[in-house]
């Protein structure tokens, strides 16, 4: 049985946040609310790193997409804004329902289930331990660690910042 | 703590719906949302899997961390390309994108 | 989770300790998110008062004794006007853009280290955490710039974001010096590093840096363009009336003096002072340095004009972006250095300790890095006077040029 306390409540109200958000993402027949709705449901995902002892990823996560990408979400929505009001909102709804419907049931019947609500001692956390920010600093720069895929993504990034802005640029701009 | 399986069936929900919502969706900004709500949906499952099984490594931790360089750059540059082709077909539904189609 | 203060007597008195963490955490979080909103209350009437003064203007003197009332009265004025929503305007998010703002600023004072033991939570990430609610205030312009359905609104509201979003970067790499100083995240950790010298003698460049940028955030002259009333009419929040501006018009208020108490917090060493260990001296230290802090700010705001556009834009990318990565590099490099050569206070594990130093320790380290923030500044001010130079005479020949051309035009009818 689930013993109410602060973390159980704060993953309830959570997990509400980010499926509801959801949700919204995809019915939403306005894409700047489609947009907000994304930010709720991202909010709620970060709730759900605190509550899995993650401070750092939290913090990141609402710094990252509300701090960045909402923005260019919300940028992108009202540099093609003809299209802000979708006419038709779906296509081939109600296959894609039975699919998606599908697949989430494929996944909790067929791998969540006999896994891991089947076997109770892989329920709980095996130490209450957690790596803490500094150590994961120090990893991200020390040779032993993850000093080259921290310079990788690095590198990934600045490409990805030269290529969106050649890419969206104007051609007679250049 | 809450069973490591309730934080699985919301990610594989959260999973589901960005699946509907990128292969319903006709728009592609709305197409680039539902793909952000996979990718966190993923974050959930590998955040929640190193806080239940490894929580002393930093492997999980950093995993996920990179996850969110990805989910920028991707954004990033997705949308550039859709901008760049409602500019030039104006219009964002990735079908008619289909120039290169011999 | 520990049970102490409140929540410990609770206990005692013979509560449920889950109900008494609960009310003991529910009366902090009203305590902490109560101070910023009576304090702005107050922040209004000061704010007038300087301007008016610097102005050689009286200000408010009539509700009250120096007008000290005058913000409740116009508090009033507030909350009886009518409260217009555009027909079509987007209610939900209308609505929700004005409650955003606030929050974004009252958030942040959640990390605010008030005395040596007194801070609303000393997160592990508290910098970080600074950054991440701070970003909360773009979405909010954005949604209320969307939402209002005006040409003008998305307007202001495109300016601001670009203005937020490009300040963002400075005001970072300034706030990373103290975490790397400090060598940690931690609000309460970075002042009680500064224990034997404040971080403003060691990294001066980044104190003018976070100051310039968070000035830039709040949308305070120089860089008000976000208002500039006479050519957008008042920017994003044009179509909002009644409380809802009232709340936009206090979280910058709050905004201004939130970076006054962050700036004391970071570089000036916080609740640091004599008599310290004493709660409400420490905290009367922090209100000092604070409102000293906000009076430079509001001193600014009150002498500078407005810089265009593209000046704010050029200023920021060309100038503040490279001279904040150049000053951390520099602060970076050197601490590893000064490590190698044993000037820098270390703990037992060889991490870098600044809580229990001294001051005559801390001493050589300071000088070394103020010295290099000063050879940074020379060349930087040198070729700011030369630029502005520059600009300030092509802008001369070209109003020189229309003049003689206007003269021409009218000879020649």
């Amino acid at each position: 049985m689930l013993e109410l306390n602060f973390v159980t409540v704060a993953f309830f109200v959570f997990s509400l946040i980010t499926l509801g958000g959801g949700w919204g993402v995809v019915t939403n027949k306005n894409l700047f609310r489609g947009t907000i709705w994304l930010m709720v449901s991202l909010f709620g995902v970060a709730g759900l790193f605190l509550t899995l002892s993650a401070p750092f990823l939290a913090a990141v996560q609402i710094l990252v997409y509300i701090g960045a990408i909402a923005i260019l979400f919300t940028f992108a929505v009202m540099l093609t804004r003809s299209l802000t009001n979708l006419r038709e909102r779906y296509y081939r709804t109600w296959v894609n329902v039975l699919g998606a419907g599908a697949l989430f049931l494929l996944l909790v019947l067929g791998v969540i289930a006999p896994v891991w609500i089947a076997n109770p001692d892989r329920a709980l956390p095996v130490s209450d331990q957690v790596v803490r920010t500094v150590d994961f600093g120090v990893a991200l720069a020390s040779g032993e660690g993850f000093v080259l895929p921290f310079e990788v993504a690095s590198l990934l990034l600045t490409a990805a910042m030269i290529g969106a802005i050649v890419i969206a640029r104007d051609a007679d701009e250049a | 703590m809450v069973p490591l399986w309730m934080y699985l069936v919301v990610a594989a929900a959260l999973f589901s719906l960005g699946t509907f919502g990128v292969l319903a969706r006709r728009n592609g900004v709305a197409v680039l949302l539902s793909v952000e709500l996979m990718l966190n949906a993923v974050n959930i499952n590998l955040v929640a899997f190193w806080r239940y099984s490894a929580p002393t490594e930093i492997g999980g931790f950093a995993f996920a961390a990179f996850v969110f360089v990805i989910a920028a750059a991707e954004a990033a540059v997705g949308l550039a390309i859709i901008i760049s082709i409602y500019r030039s077909r104006h219009s964002v539904i990735p079908e008619e994108a289909d120039t290169l189609k011999g | 989770m520990d049970c102490v203060g409140l929540c410990d007597v609770l206990a005692q008195a013979g509560w449920d300790r889950g109900l008494a963490q609960f009310l003991s955490l529910f009366v902090g979080v009203i305590l902490v998110s109560g101070l910023p909103l009576v304090t702005v209350i107050f922040l209004i009437w000061v704010e007038r008062k300087v301007a008016a003064r610097i102005q050689d203007r009286l200000g408010p003197n009539r509700v009250g004794p120096f007008g000290l009332l005058q913000t409740f009265a116009d508090l009033i004025k507030l909350l009886i006007k009518e409260d217009i929503t555009p027909a079509a305007a987007d209610r939900l998010l209308y609505n929700a853009a004005p409650i955003l703002s606030f929050a974004s600023v009252v958030l942040i004072w959640a990390v605010v280290p008030f005395t040596p033991y007194h801070i609303g939570t000393d997160l592990e990430i508290g910098a970080l955490y600074f950054v991440a609610v701070a970003s909360l205030g773009t979405l909010a312009v954005m949604t209320a710039g969307w939402a209002s359905n005006n040409k003008y609104a998305l307007l202001g509201a495109f300016r601001v974001v670009a203005l937020l979003v490009s300040y963002e970067i400075p005001l970072v790499f300034a706030l990373i010096v103290p975490v790397l100083l400090a060598g940690s995240m931690s609000m309460m950790d970075i002042v009680h590093a500064q224990a034997g010298m404040w971080f403003v003698f060691m990294a001066p460049l980044a104190m003018v840096l976070f100051f310039v940028s968070s000035q830039a955030e709040t949308g305070r002259a120089p860089f008000d363009l976000i208002e500039a009333e006479s050519e957008l009419v008042a920017g994003f929040n044009i179509e909002y009336s009644g409380m809802k501006f009232g709340m936009f018009f206090a979280a910058e208020f709050l905004h201004v003096f939130t970076n006054g108490i962050l700036l004391a917090v970071l570089f000036f060493g916080g609740w640091q002072g004599p008599l310290a260990n004493e709660p409400l001296i420490a905290f009367v230290w922090l209100g000092i340095k604070g409102s000293l802090l906000y009076f430079v700010s509001l001193w600014m705001r009150n002498t500078l004009p407005r810089l265009r556009i593209d000046q704010v834009m050029r200023f920021n990318w060309f100038f503040l972006v490279p001279l904040s990565i150049v000053q951390l590099l520099v602060i970076a490099g050197l601490v590893m250095i000064l490590k190698e050569i044993g000037l820098v206070p270390l703990n037992a594990q060889g991490h870098i300790d600044l809580a229990s130093a001294s001051f005559l320790s801390m001493l050589p380290m300071t000088l070394v890095l103020f010295f290099a923030n000063v050879l940074i500044a020379l060349p930087v001010v040198q070729w700011l006077r030369e630029n502005g130079r520059k600009l300030r005479e092509r802008d001369e020949q070209r109003t020189r040029r229309a003049i003689a051309a206007n003269a021409a035009g009218a000879v020649g009818d």
